[in-house]
């Protein structure tokens, strides 16, 4: 394998993405497992069951997610800092032992799956938190990981030139990683319980995650076409400023019906409301400088635009969040409207639609930089496999969500507003016709998705083959 | 920057800190909130119970107490009732000691079964399986539901204990629970659990609980 990258961080990055991409396919997997039971509830029923299937789903997703945003750091440190990242030897092995205890957690979901009703269970198996499963070692272990990564980007800022990127990466990394501690205590108040997992689950990924995509985005657009340093940080700060302003207190939309006090009512709908903002603006300043920034370099011949594959993932990214976070999120993240729809297949339509267009494209973007860096190719452009996955992957995840909200309103319809949320009324949703038939087609672009991801994968893989010849 | 600025809107520093402003003062005000929301959120004493007290998150010897779900003409929505004594697997004089390690065992149990990946808790959760927030008032669950006679059993913590315990025993549905191992023990504290979750003030959701159960009239809704 060559490699161009003269970085050791950047080598590192490399890493991290490879475990991010294999984490992503096994999400992808273990999606298709859950479809299926829905479909035919007798699959694999008892020995690999829906729970371990959706756990492992949504544990992968969340894994590859921060494995792709760790490695997009280490990546674009020594670009913005122009040195080497201090202590880059503790992070090559504090990235070792993260993937060891990911492995060995994955694999005990798998073969273990629940224990019995004891702190031990809580310690070694699974902490039954959704999304935050992770059993109390691995939470250490990941504390003291992540002490390391922000150790290395605070200490090359500090050495380095800091710009405005760094500076807000900076603040961002610093409440991602302390957030966490949120999630990890035991307390027999369910309504507590649920307070502050939401701190590591919102504050997370509707303000400190999109914080981070907003850096991304202002990195990439300087990379890959050229766009003003100026611009693109003014912007950053703006789009800080309002996804911080209506993110963090937008939590209050969590907090509507797990016991919490009336106001939250408000102060969730008012801010929740404003959460879609940031994400126009995000929308509009990429396709702006897009349409600015597109040309000829000067009286030359060479485009500005060095990276296609890479920069078409940007692009979805803007304007998958926009779709996926804002409009499907706001639809009903007011009370009047959640009321009905909290905890129905419309959560997880808006799920579905927001992680993908908000997170996965833009790190699929940064694995496509990261091909580039490595192979040291100046100008890469799409090939068929490219479209290919681009295409399918999102046509997929898009088809899913409106699968999934078809499914969502006929069971709030049903289940919610006409019977009143028993039992019985749980069971009558889940076997009407839209239901079955928006789950059939979920499990069908589901699909779509998946044959989608091997055409990533194959051109992650090859797309520098017709490059070698002609690099250094 | 290469050219002088002319303006406060394109300038990096005003927005560096507007950001900052802005950022601080929706995190100290999400902290103040919380301060409060704790305190609300607390749970409340035995005293509280014997003296009539309500509290958003009743403490775990409501299970000594029938509970029931009912409109509050003033909120505008249902609300849970604490009533008179009633028998929980055949007493209704838990002690404090015994129900919080009964309420400790069935939160733990919720935990290390791994509930929430099918089921929601208050909402939270998968969407596999029905929502648990009040399924200690659930009509199918109730005198005139199927699960007490699926079960063979007298009461509803019974039924809902045997059930537990060997799910796929008892296929009410063509999506079924499987067997998680749950222990007899186990079992009372998740059913403990789920009493307590019923207790729990959760704004009127979900709303209209149970306004087209079988029986048209019993369950949460005129419980009394």
């Amino acid at each position: 394998m060559v490699n161009n990258l003269k970085f050791e961080s950047q080598k590192l990055a490399i890493n991290y993405f490879i475990v991010a991409a294999i984490l992503f396919g096994a999400q992808l997997m273990m999606g298709l497992i859950a479809a299926t039971q829905f479909l035919y509830p007798s699959f694999l029923f008892e020995t690999f069951d829906f729970s371990v299937a959706r756990m492992v789903h949504i544990n992968a997703l969340v894994v590859w997610m921060l494995y792709a945003m760790i490695g997009s750091v280490y990546y674009l440190i020594p670009e913005e800092t122009g040195i080497e990242t201090v202590g880059i030897k503790l992070g090559k092995i504090a990235f070792y032992i993260l993937t060891a205890a990911v492995t060995v957690v994955v694999l005990v979901y798998i073969l273990v799956q629940v224990g019995p009703a004891e702190e031990s269970t809580i310690w070694f198996i699974n902490e039954g938190r959704e999304y935050i499963e992770a059993p109390r070692w691995a939470d250490i272990g990941i504390v003291v990981v992540v002490l390391v990564f922000v150790f290395n980007l605070f200490a090359t800022a500090m050495k380095g030139e800091r710009t405005g990127i760094m500076t807000v990466l900076m603040a961002d990394v610093l409440a991602l990683a302390g957030l966490y501690l949120a999630g990890m205590f035991f307390t027999d108040n369910i309504s507590m319980d649920q307070y502050w997992w939401w701190w590591v689950i919102h504050l997370w990924v509707e303000a400190t995650w999109e914080v981070f995509v907003g850096c991304l985005a202002a990195y990439g657009l300087i990379k890959m076409i050229g766009a003003r340093r100026e611009v693109v940080e003014m912007w950053l700060w703006i789009e800080v400023a309002m996804l911080f302003g209506s993110g963090i207190l937008g939590l209050g939309h969590h907090y509507f019906w797990i016991g919490t006090p009336e106001y939250w009512w408000e102060i969730g709908a008012l801010f929740s409301a404003l959460e879609p903002v940031p994400l126009v603006a995000m929308f509009v300043h990429v396709i702006y400088d897009w349409g600015k920034e597109t040309g000829l370099k000067g009286d030359t011949n060479e485009k500005t635009m060095n990276n296609t594959p890479a920069f078409a993932w940007f692009v979805t990214n803007a304007f998958g969040n926009f779709l996926g976070a804002g409009v499907w999120g706001f639809f009903h993240t007011l009370p009047q409207v959640n009321i009905y729809t909290h905890g129905t297949q419309f959560t997880s339509a808006h799920g579905h639609l927001a992680f993908f267009g908000a997170y996965a494209t833009i790190l699929i973007g940064m694995f496509y930089l990261g091909v580039q860096g490595k192979n040291g190719i100046k100008v890469m452009k799409s090939t068929f496999a490219s479209k290919m996955a681009i295409s399918l992957i999102t046509i997929g995840v898009l088809g899913m969500t409106v699968s999934l909200t078809v499914a969502g309103y006929g069971q709030v319809l049903v289940e919610r507003a006409q019977m009143g949320a028993t039992w019985e009324a749980f069971f009558v949703s889940q076997n009407l016709v839209w239901f079955v038939q928006g789950l059939g087609w979920r499990l069908a672009l589901g699909i779509v998705t998946f044959i989608g991801f091997l055409f990533l994968i194959k051109d992650l893989l090859t797309i520098s083959k017709r490059y070698r010849q002609v690099t250094i | 920057m290469s050219k002088k600025i002319v303006s406060v809107w394109t300038s990096i520093p005003f927005w560096r800190r507007s950001a900052g402003w802005v950022t601080g003062f929706a995190a100290i005000l999400l902290i103040w909130l919380t301060f409060d929301s704790l305190g609300q959120i607390s749970m409340g004493t035995d005293e509280d119970l014997k003296n009539g007290i309500t509290k958003r998150v009743p403490a775990p010897t409501v299970i000594n107490y029938k509970i029931t779900y009912e409109m509050d003409k003033k909120r505008g929505h249902e609300v849970p009732i604490i009533g008179e004594k009633e028998k929980f697997f055949g007493r209704d004089n838990w002690s404090k000691e015994e129900a919080r390690e009964l309420l400790h065992l069935g939160k733990l149990a919720s935990q290390a079964k791994n509930c929430m990946n099918c089921h929601t808790l208050l909402g939270n959760g998968a969407y596999y399986a029905p929502d648990l927030t009040k399924a200690w008032l659930d009509p199918a669950w109730g005198p005139n539901g199927s699960y007490i006679p699926m079960t063979n059993s007298k009461t509803k913590e019974e039924a809902m204990s045997k059930f537990l315990q060997n799910p796929s025993l008892y296929p009410s549905h063509e999506r079924m629970m499987p067997n998680l191992g749950i222990t007899e023990k186990e079992a009372m504290g998740l059913v403990a659990f789920l009493k307590h979750m019923s207790s729990i003030d959760t704004n009127g959701f979900p709303r209209n609980f149970g306004r087209m159960s079988t029986d048209g009239v019993t369950g949460a809704i005129h419980g009394k």
